[in-house]
């Protein structure tokens, strides 16, 4: 052999920052399992994690200026950073940290989302002894860091094999972390297991995918293979492979996206898994999938628009009718759900089907609105699921110290309350988490002067300028439909009387308006009904139905956290309103990151 | 030169963030009457405040150059998507903002007994309340379609939450998302048709940057169809908010449920957004289809004028007939608007003003009648015999019933007759046959205003109401100004008509299809 020399590559560490910074914490975050003692082992970890996510943005950030005068390649191609792929890695860097400080929250009595051990039962004394000796699942915090690390490199790859590796990275701890529910422990895991089984099938479409592409280009490399298709590769007898490679990798993405009819997973697993794990799952995974959907697609299109355009036109075709069968599931199936968290896991089906829209412009701004849509929808993401994790039920039982749970103030709080009709009254209850929880369902909906309209404006901007005009109005008919379910939730939360609030307010009313009186009783005992029913119906809800028996009452409650939550929801208020009435600075920041089409 | 309409839509911005957000801060968990009772004097105080603005705004406008927008400010916003903050007003604008400022001060005074006395709620409600009022002066100032837009939409939030949240009737909560759902539905389809109209203007040559303003996007020929198609769907965004036949049925479960007083802000100012809409954006921005539609409008503008009046008369509750009522006066306005005529459009400006004083007084004088019934019934049957227990409310309520009926004398009088004399001689083909239909709605307003009138006020007083209070000096307060005001312009129309005919003959210049508009594309293409 003559190379028998190792000439070591030029790498440019910089470049490669963030991603060390995350995954090399991640590493770490495996030792301190190992060497730190119990009782420092969480707090550890999440500074660790919290350090390793804000510095990874803080890379990005450095590297931005340089990235946008001159998008690199470092490892042969193994991560290319343009900037968006470098705007995508930001945004999952910050998203994700939202996430954490959400993750790392604990109720005053000191309890998690999480299972201390696999067989203790939620809210018994055994359960309790062991999270007190130290029993914890602090293993989460390296898990979420390794699929924040994967999530970035599956962002900003050009390499179909990184990506397929990248993809496992992400996914493999998002498997784990759905089982971990300390709560509604089965669904969890049938969560998991769903999530887990669909997902291979869908890596395993996307390998072969790569396979087929390898077999016709002779590299799995997009730029390159988009050279060659420029450089006049034979089409004739062989663009099946191309044809049929490219649709099976986008298989593989759209089911990551949770795009119809790769969506079947997304409900279940997003209510079975616990519910800080949900809301990172749901805005990060989307992020980086979408991220790397725009790279597959834009790259491949350029080599095909020079070869065969109608190639193009059918792959474009595929992703219009992909959006609109989105969208249109997304809405209609969103509006007749009876649990939040299935809500919210609708809402995020039609937010996949709204981003394709403006994908299917295929033209090079989609690329900056895209960004600016995954921001706003990724905000408003974490800040609902973390409002959710607030909202529980509690059981108040005259003498409640002798409850074999931890006793908070006044009673044993449980699990969340996710059942719809459980969220009325919520309003009275905590008028600022209502108002936070408001504002996310308005940003979703896309109102003007929340975050979300900007990103729709976009959107349907994209797909007009891409001159599909007609999929713009689909998608503004859909936002309708989609308003009327949010809707749907705001007027339970903010209009409706709770089930288990005392008669104070029936007073008040009746010195305003009497004639309202009676409608009222009518509203709340059809909410009774339907939470009953549901209960009956479904294996989701677990203890909903509100006994008032003179031996023990369950009623909603918010908790008060220990803060991180309430720090995140509050970020994410106040963000989803700054991009919604200011949004300049961020729209030109992501502006830059269409500069660079390929 | 002071920014005064920039300074009165910021000035009960920062009455709504100072009242209102203090009130979320406060759980309801201590006893129903916390607090020391400062919302409603400072809400009033704001309002009040604006009032004065408005006062310097009308002095610093020069009515001689009424048709000019004027007192403009134009900032960049969103200059990626070329959104400007553009502010300025003609003559019809300014009187449509000093309706809304107006109209606030008396409304919370009205409702100063409502909405019981639980602090919290009061600071929400009265926040609520100034947010919408600053959304109301934004919306008729705004000369960008996109600020227009989302002040369109964003409206609706503090609407939606005064209807839901404060309302009196059972029925509230649905009748707010009906109200959103139609609100919204329109809107969206309006939001497709702005998207459209940036692009056409950016490749007719707009300034990316400035893309979204009128003054630019006026001078753009958009070419037939797609003028059309964009005129449809700013016209249906328009037609839901006026209401007018067929998408107006979620104007009467408002109107049934929501207390009087937000149904006067709603109905008597939020509303005037969907006629003020077609007169200073559907006509300028698409002349041709302006006049291409011109007859169906005509035609569903009569029939709402007849419907409406119809449906009036059969109605049994009273905040409901006052909600059907105002579905005939649109239908006055919309038609006076396609008419094409500087006395038609002139007459319907000059009642877009007179239907929000003369409605608003109805409106506010039927809530306090139903504040003083036992029950707090809306039913026009349990009430009679009122005019001798309270005299004074039963003149008011005639006053503000005869002005809805057009009494010669009174400002309402006028601007309907210029409506009915610009539609004779209106341009659109068959538009005076269509005026003479439009005729017997004035006779129906007499049958619904004079049978409530005897319904309620005449024979011998119902049990249970012989001793009613009448108006007290809150109230004649909130009454005086609209009677006042009706009056006045009744007697002395020209006061507001300098401010509406000088606009008026320019937006029928607009549409006039043939030579002016050649010169402003002529002028568009020469930049």
């Amino acid at each position: 052999m003559i190379e028998s020399e190792f000439v070591p590559p030029e790498i440019d560490w910089l470049a490669l920052a963030p991603l060390i910074v995350v995954l090399g914490a991640g590493v770490v975050g495996v030792l301190i399992e190992a060497f730190v003692p119990a009782k420092a082992r969480r707090a550890t970890q999440i500074v660790l994690t919290l350090a390793a996510l804000a510095g990874g943005f803080a890379f990005v950030a450095v590297l931005w200026p340089q990235i946008v005068a001159q998008p690199v390649q470092v490892l042969g191609g193994s991560l290319t950073l343009t900037p968006f792929a470098l705007g995508a890695q930001g945004i999952i860097a910050v998203l994700a940290f939202l996430g954490v400080l959400v993750v790392a929250d604990r109720t005053a009595t000191g309890q998690d989302a999480f299972a201390p051990t696999a067989s203790a039962v939620p809210g018994t004394s055994y359960e309790d002894l062991a999270r007190r000796s130290g029993l914890e699942q602090t293993e989460i915090y390296p898990l979420l860091l390794f699929a924040a690390g994967g999530m970035m490199l599956f962002a900003s790859t050009d390499d179909l094999i990184v990506m397929f590796i990248a993809l496992e990275v992400l996914s493999l701890p998002l498997y784990v972390l759905c089982a971990t529910a300390r709560r509604r422990r089965l669904l969890s895991q049938e969560a998991a297991a769903k999530y887990f089984l669909l997902g291979a099938f869908a890596s395993a479409l996307f390998i072969f995918g790569v396979a087929l592409i390898y077999g016709f280009a002779g590299t799995v490399r997009l730029l390159e293979i988009a050279q060659r298709l420029q450089q006049g590769l034979p089409l004739e007898g062989m663009s099946v492979l191309l044809v049929a490679g490219v649709l099976l990798v986008v298989v593989g993405l759209l089911f990551k996206v949770g795009a119809v009819p790769f969506h079947a997973w997304t409900p279940d697993v997003y209510t079975g898994a616990p519910t800080p794990i949900t809301g990172f799952m749901a805005a990060c995974t989307k992020v980086a999938a979408v991220a790397a959907l725009v790279q597959v697609l834009y790259r491949v299109s350029i080599g095909v628009q020079a070869v065969d355009p109608e190639i193009m036109r059918q792959l474009q075709m595929v992703i219009v009718v992909v959006a609109v069968l989105t969208m249109a599931v997304g809405t209609v199936v969103g509006s007749v759900q009876t649990d939040v968290k299935r809500l919210l896991a609708y809402s995020s089906i039609a937010h996949a089907g709204f981003l394709l829209v403006g994908v299917a412009g295929f033209n090079a701004q989609v690329q900056s609105s895209t960004l600016f849509y995954l921001i706003a929808y990724g905000i408003a993401t974490i800040g609902a699921f973390g409002v959710v994790t607030l909202v529980r039920e509690r059981r108040v039982t005259p003498g409640a110290g002798e409850h074999n749970g931890p006793v908070g103030d006044d009673g044993v709080v449980l699990g969340e309350a996710t059942e719809i009709a459980q969220w009325a009254g919520l309003g009275r209850k905590a008028p600022w988490l209502t108002a936070a929880f408001a504002l996310f369902l308005l940003s979703m909906a896309g109102i003007p002067l929340t975050a979300g309209f900007i990103a729709k404006f976009g959107a349907f901007t994209g797909a007009t300028t891409g001159g599909l005009w007609w999929l713009a109005v689909l998608g503004v008919l859909a936002s309708v439909v989609a308003v009327a379910f949010y809707l749907r939730l705001l007027v339970v939360m903010v209009f409706q009387r709770a089930q288990d609030d005392p008669a104070e307010p029936q007073v008040k009313l009746a010195e305003a308006t009497p004639g309202a009186a009676p409608g009222e009783a009518e509203v709340s005992t059809s909410g009774a009904v339907s939470t009953g029913a549901t209960t009956g119906a479904g294996a989701t809800a677990t203890l909903t139905t509100v006994q008032v028996t003179t031996a023990q009452r369950i009623e909603v409650t918010v908790v008060r956290s220990r803060g991180p939550a309430a720090v995140a929801i509050a970020v994410c208020a106040l963000a989803t309103v700054i991009l919604g009435v200011f949004p300049s600075p961020v729209l030109a920041l992501v502006e830059q990151a269409s500069k660079f089409v390929p | 030169m002071f920014p005064w309409l920039t300074a009165l839509i910021a000035w009960p911005l920062v009455g709504a963030a100072l009242v209102g957000l203090s009130a979320l801060g406060r759980s309801r968990t201590g006893p129903a009457s916390a607090g020391v009772g400062l919302a409603r004097p400072l809400a009033l105080l704001f309002s009040l405040v604006e009032v004065a603005l408005l006062v310097g705004a009308f002095a610093a406008f020069d009515t001689g150059a009424a048709a000019e927008h004027q007192l403009g400010a134009t900032y960049a916003w969103i200059p990626q998507i070329g959104v400007s903050y553009a502010v300025a007003v003609d003559g019809v604008g300014l009187l449509l903002v000093a309706l809304a400022v107006v109209l606030v001060p008396l409304v919370l005074l009205a409702a100063w007994k409502e909405q019981g006395r639980d602090e919290v709620r009061l600071r929400r409600f009265v926040g609520l309340v100034l947010l919408l009022e600053a959304f109301m002066v934004a919306v008729f100032c705004a000369r960008d379609v996109f600020l227009f837009y989302v002040l369109f939409e964003a409206m609706l939030i503090p609407a939606y939450f005064l209807i839901g949240g404060f309302g009196q009737g059972a029925g509230r909560r649905k009748a707010a998302v009906k109200f959103l759902m139609f609100s919204l539905g329109g809107g969206l389809i309006m939001l497709a048709a702005v998207i459209a109209l940036y692009f056409l203007g950016v490749s007719a040559g707009v300034d990316p940057s400035r893309a979204f303003l009128v003054d630019e996007l006026v001078a753009v020929d958009l070419g037939t169809t797609a003028e059309r198609l964009m005129f449809v769907g700013f016209f249906i965004a328009f037609a839901i908010k006026a209401p007018m036949v067929p998408v107006h049925s979620w104007l009467p479960d408002v109107a049934g449920n929501a207390t009087p007083g937000t149904s006067t802000l709603l109905i008597c100012v939020l509303d005037k957004v969907g006629t003020f809409g077609m007169l200073t954006l559907c006509l300028p921005l698409f002349p041709e289809a302006s006049r291409w539609a011109a007859p169906l409008v005509i035609a569903l503008a009569v029939i709402s004028v007849l419907y409406g009046a119809i449906m009036a008369i059969m109605q049994t509750d009273l905040l409901r007939l006052v909600g059907w009522t105002s579905v005939s006066h649109f239908g006055f306005i919309i038609l006076g608007i396609f008419t094409f005529t500087p006395l038609g459009t002139a007459g319907s400006s000059f009642m877009m003003l007179n239907h929000g004083l003369a409605t608003g007084a109805l409106f506010l004088v039927a809530g306090f009648l139903v504040s003083r019934h036992p029950e707090k019934s809306q039913k026009i049957a349990d009430y009679s015999g009122l005019r001798s227990v309270t005299p004074v409310l039963a003149g008011t309520f005639l006053v503000a019933g005869l002005a809805t009926l057009s009494l010669p004398g009174l400002a309402t009088f006028v601007s309907e007759i210029m409506v009915l004399v610009g539609a004779f001689g209106g341009s659109p083909a068959g538009s005076a046959g269509w005026a003479i239909a439009a005729v017997p709605g004035v006779v129906l307003a007499a049958v619904y205003v004079l049978l409530t009138y005897q319904k309620i006020f005449t024979g011998a007083p119902a049990a249970g109401l012989e001793a009613l209070p009448d108006l007290r000096l809150r109230e004649r307060v909130v009454a005086a100004p609209l009677v006042v005001g009706l009056l006045v312009l009744g007697l002395v129309p020209g006061l507001a008509l300098t401010y509406v005919d000088a606009p008026a003959e320019q937006s029928v210049a607009l549409t006039t299809v043939d030579e002016p508009a050649d010169d402003a594309t002529q002028m568009g293409s020469d930049q």
